[in-house]
């Protein structure tokens, strides 16, 4: 086999025939598993940078587009559609998947605008934020909950943990602005259900004021950890009045 | 592995090495597309919800 392809081999190879019948082999052998080990590190950088940096692009691309439509959607509401006549009811359920509310911090940046899904598994959340399903609806009494990213994926809660005592929270919905202020934060386990209970921190109590409580992982890159943020209803302004500027006015020390 | 690409490629070299250069995209293509949203839910920094686990309910704090 040697002699076939010093034959029509180049004179490179030649050579390493005439050097001995033995390393030709094992040396093409390794040479091929050192390429492997290349390529897969290469994948694995790869794969580094489609997680931190692509996941952001299309999950961000995706997220505006889902925030157009519903703002859409919600000004049709305002302009009186078929059930135009009436204020539109509060919202009591949502489909599974179904965006139906924009989450607004002025703390995070006077654009920053994430849609609320309903649902906590993977894909919603790949989708914007997600509202856990059984919690209480924005405004009512009770905890409304919701969990986002704090990395990858369009990332909507990176900066949880800029969050201050006072800041406002706006959750948008097609019947009105449910004005949020933060209360505090704190750090558990991911298995410490009673964040999300009616009563933060409270499980079993009879909720009496409407509290939002919103999840992401801690520390950054790490699931060890969940960063939680308890806020409590400040006021609900219908749609009709208009979200005041001043409440949107980024607070000093504002990321964005 | 990447030698014996280079010599099964047809044409001259400028020709070859465009073929790699497709070759490249598409791998990353794949990778992207299906590859990566495999394999991301298996790794640590991707989630971020409170659920029901081993430990529930936890100590309350």
């Amino acid at each position: 086999m040697s002699d076939a392809r010093a034959a029509r081999g180049s004179p490179v190879r030649q050579r390493t025939a005439v050097r001995g019948e033995n390393t030709g082999a094992p040396r093409r052998l390794l040479g091929a598993f050192g390429e492997v080990l290349i390529t897969l590190g290469v994948l694995l950088l790869l794969f580094v940078a489609w997680q931190l940096w692509w996941t952001d692009v299309t999950a961000n691309r995706d997220q505006t587009s889902t925030i157009q439509t519903l703002e859409r959607d919600f000004a049709d509401e305002r302009q009186g559609g078929p059930a135009g006549k009436e204020p539109p009811a509060t919202l009591k359920s949502v489909p599974f998947g179904k965006a139906f509310a924009i989450v607004r911090i002025p703390r995070f940046g006077a654009e920053f605008a994430r849609p609320v899904l309903e649902g906590t598994d993977r894909g919603t959340l790949k989708k914007g934020v997600g509202h856990y399903q059984g919690t209480a609806m924005p405004g009512v009494v009770g905890n409304f909950s919701v969990a986002g990213h704090r990395t990858t994926y369009g990332r909507p809660f990176h900066n949880i943990d800029r969050l201050r005592k006072g800041d406002v929270i706006v959750v948008e919905t097609k019947a009105s602005y449910v004005v949020y202020v933060v209360d505090r934060h704190l750090l558990v386990t991911p298995y410490q259900m009673e964040v999300i209970a009616p009563v933060p921190q409270d499980p079993g109590a009879k909720p009496a004021a409407a509290w939002m409580t919103m999840t992401s992982c801690h520390p950054k890159f790490s699931a060890t950890q969940r960063y939680v943020v308890f806020a409590r209803l400040d006021k609900v302004i219908p749609r009709g009045d208009g979200l005041p500027a001043s409440l949107m006015a980024a607070p000093s020390g504002a990321v964005a | 592995m990447y030698p014996a690409l280079w010599r099964l490629l047809p044409g001259p070299r400028p020709v070859k090495a465009l073929q790699c250069l497709i070759l490249l995209l598409a791998v990353v293509a794949v990778c992207f597309v299906w590859l990566f949203p495999a394999v991301a839910p298996y790794m640590p920094f991707n989630d971020n919800t409170i659920a029901p686990g081993p430990q529930s309910p936890g100590p309350s704090q």
